[in-house]
């Protein structure tokens, strides 16, 4: 990581706010992934991690009300979707949201829809049966009768069809076994060792850190805390809060409390 | 005996044009589960324009049939471009008011220019020449129409099963947002299946216009081909053929055996019995959701 001082930096995102009709949610964020990372999103239930992610892929309308997101040095907010997919993010979006009444194989095809290349998508297919053997066993089966796991699975594969630049994750961890857990997180280390910058957004902050090289705190749509992964798993107050580490007696709880607050 | 082939052979012969509507309407169903019920009012618009093409102008039926089709693709593209996509957050309710709002106000504009009286276009068939298997008569039209209608079925349902582009439109109806994370543009998507449907409809409209040629041709054919799509599941392209048969045979059958005013009620009363048995209609594969 001490090397990395002349990191490209792939998406800029600047002061961005989003709302949803009245509701707050995004209260002035600023993040840059550099090139060749993986830098985690880590943060309570309902604190905007999914809507930073959703508000660079264009996907609520009308979004980011303020501030601007760039991906490689290109403004990207304001545009459609397809556009920013078809500049090279891919998003593997929270709760799965693969094609149902698709087979595996169909749904798989999807995720090459903008390429062309023949001999290269065949060659992916193989990769990606690699990494997930159980999809190559259901190839042709519906993907809405995959179990969880299986559809989780289906998504990271379908969105790496693409070829991305870089990769969103949207809680790729959420509802898997142990096994499959440190299994995925195995994979998505892999995967960025093949050349794919990742945002991984996980409520999972000991496996996301692990395998991460920066790593944010969001809380009430703002960001508390930025550094590289391994200050953060140093840090007290994030093994406190986000690992479940206590170090000190419960005594002291507390004056975490405030000192938490202190970060809003 | 003959007589009833006869009855059988004709109701599939007229349950082909029912077919062709009902392969029309599960198309824009499947991708964007719009009940479309303008279409068979698109269709009367490309036929009335072919009619012109024809009678006014006197242009062959090389260029005159196919300058309809392409029409109809371009009035599909239009409709869902100009008027459904206008729809801001769309609920079944509000599209099927939209629809039947195009189908008033297409079927206004025909009978406004051409009028109302029953109008006869000239077809490269007679629908009174008629080709005899042993004592079973069918007429050439009827034939063609039998054939046409499993021709396109068979090539929409290639298409959608195995083509990237058919693909994409079954993955726009699953899931538009994960269609669009794909690179999909969805809305590009939705107007071409208009286009495609609008085509399908056409192509029964001249195939019933050298029959009956008014401004209220399309009515009972598009309630029918509703019919047999529903019986087929809605989404089922071979089911709402083998629904738009069903419907044509049962029909002729009433009417030749039983009561010829109530020939018509009859898909109707198949519909509420089909949907109080088999709510999901005879051919639909739908899995269902686990919670
Ligand atoms: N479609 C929506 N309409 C209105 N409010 C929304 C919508 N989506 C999210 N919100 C609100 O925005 C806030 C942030 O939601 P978001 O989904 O980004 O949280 P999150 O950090 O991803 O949470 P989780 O870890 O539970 O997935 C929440 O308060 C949520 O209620
Ligand atoms: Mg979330």
């Amino acid at each position: 990581m001490e090397s990395r001082t002349t990191l490209k930096t792939l998406l800029e995102i600047k002061n961005i706010e989003t709302f949803y009709g009245l509701i707050y949610a995004l209260r002035g964020v600023s993040l840059s992934v550099q090139s060749g990372t993986i830098t985690a999103i880590l943060g309570a239930n309902g604190a905007g991690k999914s809507t930073i992610l959703k508000t660079v892929m264009g996907l609520i309308e009308d979004q980011p009300d303020k501030g601007t997101i760039e991906f490689m040095g290109k403004r990207i907010d304001g545009k459609e979707t397809e556009d920013i997919v078809r500049m090279g993010i891919s998003y593997v979006p929270e709760g799965r949201e693969v094609f149902e009444e698709l087979t595996v194989k169909e749904n798989l095809l999807m995720g090459a829809y903008l390429r062309n290349d023949r001999a290269e998508i065949r060659k992916d297919f193989e990769q990606i049966y690699e990494h997930f053997p159980p999809l190559k066993a259901r190839e042709n089966q519906w993907a809405g009768t995959l179990s969880g796991g299986e559809q989780q699975m289906l998504s990271i594969g379908r969105a790496l069809m693409n070829r991305p630049t870089l990769l969103f994750l949207d809680e790729p961890s959420l509802g898997l076994s142990p096994i499959l857990v440190n299994e995925i997180f195995k994979i998505i280390k892999n995967i960025n060792s093949q050349g794919v910058t990742i945002l991984l957004v996980e409520q999972n902050a000991r496996m996301a850190l692990a395998i991460s090289d920066f790593g944010l705190i969001l809380e009430n749509g703002r960001f508390v805390m930025k550094g590289t992964a391994r200050d953060l798993m140093q840090d007290k107050d994030v093994r406190e809060f986000y690992m479940g580490i206590r170090s000190e007696e419960s005594a002291k709880g507390y004056q975490r409390w405030k000192r938490k607050k202190r970060w809003r | 005996m003959g007589e009833l082939v006869q009855t059988l052979v004709s109701g599939i012969a007229v349950g082909s044009s029912y077919a062709l509507m009902g392969l029309a309407m599960v198309i824009i169903y499947k991708t964007s589960e719009v009940i479309n019920f303008a279409q068979g009012e698109m269709a009367l618009l490309s036929v009335f324009l072919t009619y012109m093409v024809l009678e006014y102008y006197h242009f062959p039926f090389y260029v005159a049939f196919p300058s309809a089709l392409a029409f109809a693709l371009l009035l599909g593209f239009f409709l869902e471009f100009a008027v459904l996509r206008r729809a801001k957050e769309p609920n079944v309710l509000g599209m099927i008011i939209i629809t039947i709002g195009l189908e008033m106000i297409l079927m206004g504009f025909v009978s406004w220019k051409f009028g109302a009286e029953p109008k006869t276009m000239r077809f490269p068939l007679s629908p009174y020449d008629s080709l005899s298997l042993g004592e079973i008569f069918v007429s050439s039209l009827e034939a063609l129409t039998f054939v046409v209608a499993l021709t396109l079925m068979t090539v929409l349902f290639l298409f959608l099963r195995y083509s990237k582009l058919g693909i994409a439109m079954k993955a726009t109806q699953q899931n538009k947002m994960a269609a669009r994370l794909m690179g999909i543009r969805t809305n590009r998507i939705l107007m071409i299946t208009w286009g495609i449907s609008s085509l399908v409809g056409c192509t029964a409209g001249l195939l019933i216009a050298p029959t009956i040629m008014q401004p209220y041709m399309m009515w009972d054919p598009m309630l029918k081909g509703f019919a047999a799509a529903v019986l087929g599941g809605m989404t089922s392209l071979p089911g709402s053929v083998f629904g738009a048969y069903i419907i044509g045979v049962v029909e002729n059958l009433f009417g030749g055996y039983v009561s010829i005013e109530f020939k018509s009620a009859v898909a109707f009363f198949i519909i509420v019995l089909v949907l109080c048995i088999k709510p999901s209609g005879l051919f639909a594969r739908h899995y269902v959701k686990k919670v």
